[in-house]
């Protein structure tokens, strides 16, 4: 059978079973539409390429599918440089297709010409310029099992407008000729049964559950593990959801803005089981001060990870629920006897201690302006469990983090590693296309808003009605937070304003519905109204307190143990610091 | 002591078989300078095989562990074989050509100290002459040292190329990946 490169381009895609992908036409890339009118995979046509970036990634942080997004050469291709770094940074399965200029042309500065693979080279797992439409179905083949496989990550492809054109002999690839790419095997029975180990003889383990155990698919696992060991389990920000919040043995998020039993948990503890984690400097703080006094079993499917911030007691290469399944049923013979309750119950008073004592807090109040934290506990009551949460980046996602309860994996679609403003909006359009039967709520900021909504425009035309919650407290107010408290009150280019732009309005003028609630009566009612329109997109423009900060916090660099918590706990975090300090100096004589 | 004078534990040397694609040393040196590893020196060349090339690189490791510069090139989707090379344990060659400025009566001494060190003159002109040497690198370092003497014009190195010895089976030498080229080869 005889195709353009164009046709054997959709062709794969089609062959590597994508429904949908997410892009924007142009020059390079014209031969590739072409086809996409008579195949089987859904196009949503975006505003602008970062946005079909985005709406890919959360397509994939949903669904577990590899996201999917189309872009011409030039410009179309430097716009969705962010997405790309954005899901190089949290492992995120994504592949890109750029058109490029003529084969003939590339070197030449040619009109919409740039070098879309050098320029991605740091910040994809791999990418391909492809040379021939010959080489068409192999490439799209090896991308799509890179992106997926091992610790998965984007891609991006690069196809030449004349290569798009060119006829080829369809076929489909049996074997990839990829000599150098192999992913870890199964673990060595030696590290496990040293893992079990160190986890029958801790007398203060945390489970520090990482984003690896969603992409491993691991949830499961990882429940079997922690109610066979009664261990307690931290879930990074990536990994909220992994471990479900409701658990009596979930701690919740751990480090800048975790809670206090989180973060002091793994400050004390004699062991950590690092699970698909990576020891981002945003969870342990200052590195030579965390957790100092932790044995550490590190898993992680990228050999790279072990050992890169914290030297590991026992560091296993391996996809998490292969591991963790070995290490659930190496454990039976340690941890039956004993049983889970006894064997840790002193740990157990402790962490018990703290969280009654110094829990995630903020004052509550009548009037306005709202309490943003409030926005998200109304939110979370009123809507159904298997709710779909995104966030942008900055205080609402800390709150949302913190205040939301994710009791299903895939439920939480952020921008962990990279830290990308203006991300919720796509990737809540994009999750909502991988589960239109789900409810999806995005809670953004105003900035970060203002950054992507124009894809709201996008959610209206494709009929994808997404809702979204923003936290406005007119300003940038993670950076005001770190102002106030780091920088003597200087406010610096912080400031936006409540109602420039008019939310309501310009939801209005992008097809959506807008609301908006300026007190709390009005938070509850309001939610209501926007859990209703199940047509169209909804954006609600909550009025929040612009002075809330998130708490607790650790400032940058400095080491855990300093943990910042509600001025109202101050004096029982620092009683239960100075506690732990005798106790620690009385072991040490 | 190397050519530089920095001690030689610094230094490790990988050689890196890579897929022979475009690009591809891009990415070799794209990866050590965004995670700020230090290359001591790097020749590259086709193997016997076209469809892959050999990079040996001096690697200096006082800019990050040797692990994980290895872990890390080890995800190079392009990179096929990894394998450290201890110097004790390892052939290493490196080539040195040098354009020296002798007038006539100076040009015997030079040809004379470049017959003591088992190296050849490839190129004489009226008043300079282009000599060549290969060998061991603390070899070449030697001939460098006494080359000075005398006006050097020009001077070039290629950086090491290096193999594991055959007749000692080394023990500091690990085999970090040991799936090589397919059969072909």
């Amino acid at each position: 059978m005889q195709l353009t490169g164009a046709q054997a381009l959709i062709k794969s895609l089609e062959m590597e079973g994508v429904e949908v992908m997410f892009g924007l036409p142009g020059g390079a890339i014209l031969p590739v539409y072409d086809p996409i009118l008579s195949s089987s995979i859904r196009h949503v046509l975006v505003r602008h390429e970062q946005g079909a970036g985005h709406m890919a990634e959360g397509y994939a942080l949903a669904t577990g599918r590899p996201g999917v997004a189309m872009v011409t050469s030039g410009p179309g291709a430097t716009n969705i440089v962010t997405p790309l770094s954005n899901a190089y940074m949290d492992s995120t399965p994504l592949v890109v297709i750029s058109g490029q200029v003529p084969t003939a042309a590339i070197g030449t500065d040619a009109f919409q010409e740039c070098d879309i693979t050098g320029v991605t080279m740091g910040i994809t797992k791999h990418n391909w310029l492809v040379k021939s439409a010959e080489d068409i179905p192999d490439v799209v083949a090896s991308a799509f099992h890179v992106a997926t496989t091992g610790r998965p990550g984007p891609v991006l492809v690069d196809v030449p407008k004349d290569v798009s054109f060119a006829e080829m002999e369809w076929h489909w690839p049996g074997n990839l000729d990829l000599p150098g790419y192999r992913v870890p095997g199964a673990p060595q029975r030696a590290d496990i049964e040293a893992a079990v180990a160190l986890m029958a003889a801790a007398e203060r383990p945390v489970i520090y559950a990482g984003g690896g155990i969603l992409k491993a698919r691991a949830a499961e696992a990882l429940r079997a593990l922690a109610e066979r060991t009664g261990f307690p389990v931290v879930t990074t920000l990536m990994a909220r959801g992994a471990f479900p919040d409701s658990h009596p043995q979930c701690l919740g998020m751990p480090g800048m803005h975790g809670n206090y039993t989180a973060v002091t948990a793994m400050q004390r503890a004699d062991l950590l089981v690092a699970l698909g984690a990576r020891f981002d400097d945003r969870v342990t703080g200052r590195v030579d001060a965390f957790a100092p006094r932790a044995k550490v079993v590190h898993v992680d499917i990228d050999a790279a990870e072990l050992h890169k911030v914290r030297r590991a007691d026992v560091a296993i290469a391996g996809d998490c629920k292969v591991v963790i399944e070995a290490l659930v049923e190496a454990a039976a013979p340690a941890f039956g006897e004993l049983g889970p309750a006894t064997r840790i119950d002193k740990w157990w008073d402790q962490l018990r201690r703290w969280q009654r004592d110094v829990p995630l807090h903020y004052e509550r109040h009548d009037g306005p302006p709202i309490k943003p934290q409030m926005v998200v506990e109304t939110l979370r009551d009123a809507s159904p469990p298997d709710t779909i949460v995104a966030s942008g980046v900055g205080q609402h996602q800390m709150w949302a983090s913190q205040y939301w309860r994710f009791d299903h994996p895939y439920t939480w679609i952020n921008s962990g590693g990279a830290g990308t403003m203006g991300f919720a909006v796509p990737a809540a359009i994009g999750a909502k296309v991988g589960h239109p039967e789900r409810t999806v709520w995005a809670i953004d900021g105003d900035g970060c808003f203002q950054m992507t909504a124009q894809e709201i425009v996008t959610a209206t035309a494709e009929r994808i009605p997404i809702k979204v919650a923003i936290l406005n407290n007119a300003y940038l107010g993670m950076v005001r937070q770190w102002q106030e408290m780091f920088y003597g009150e200087r406010y610096s280019e912080v400031y936006l304003s409540p109602d420039l732009p008019d939310y309501v309005k310009w939801a209005e003028a992008m097809g959506a519905v807008g609301l908006r609630a300026e007190s709390p009566e009005e938070v509850a009612p309001t939610i209501e109204k926007a859990n209703a329109v199940e047509d169209r997109p909804v954006v609600v423009d909550f009025r929040t307190d612009a002075f809330e900060k998130v708490f607790p916090m650790v400032p940058a660099g400095a080491s855990n143990d300093d943990i910042v918590v509600h001025p109202e706990h101050e004096e029982r975090a620092g009683a239960e610091r100075l506690a732990w300090e005798r106790l620690a100096e009385e072991q040490r004589r | 002591m190397s050519a530089n004078g920095a001690p030689v534990e610094r230094h490790h040397i990988l050689t890196v078989l890579v897929e022979n694609k475009a690009g591809v040393l891009a990415r070799v040196a794209g990866l050590f300078s965004r995670r700020g590893y230090n290359i001591f020196s790097l020749a590259v060349a086709p193997t016997d095989d076209d469809r892959f090339s050999r990079l040996t690189i001096v690697v200096d490791v006082e800019s990050a562990p040797l692990e994980q510069v290895v872990n890390q090139l080890d995800k190079l989707v392009n990179v096929v074989t990894i394998s450290e090379l201890a110097p004790a344990s390892a052939v290493q060659r490196e080539l040195l050509l040098a354009t020296v400025a002798a007038a006539p009566a100076e040009r015997s001494q030079v040809i004379q100290l470049v017959g003591v060190f088992g190296g050849e003159v490839v190129d004489v002109g009226a008043d300079r002459l282009t000599v060549m040497l290969a060998g061991p690198p603390e070899k070449l370092d030697g001939f460098e040292g006494l080359l000075a003497t005398y006006e050097v014009v020009d001077l070039q190195r290629t950086g090491r190329v290096a193999l594991p010895r055959i007749d000692v089976q080394p023990p500091t030498s690990r085999r970090l990946r040991t799936v090589g080229p397919p059969a072909a080869s």
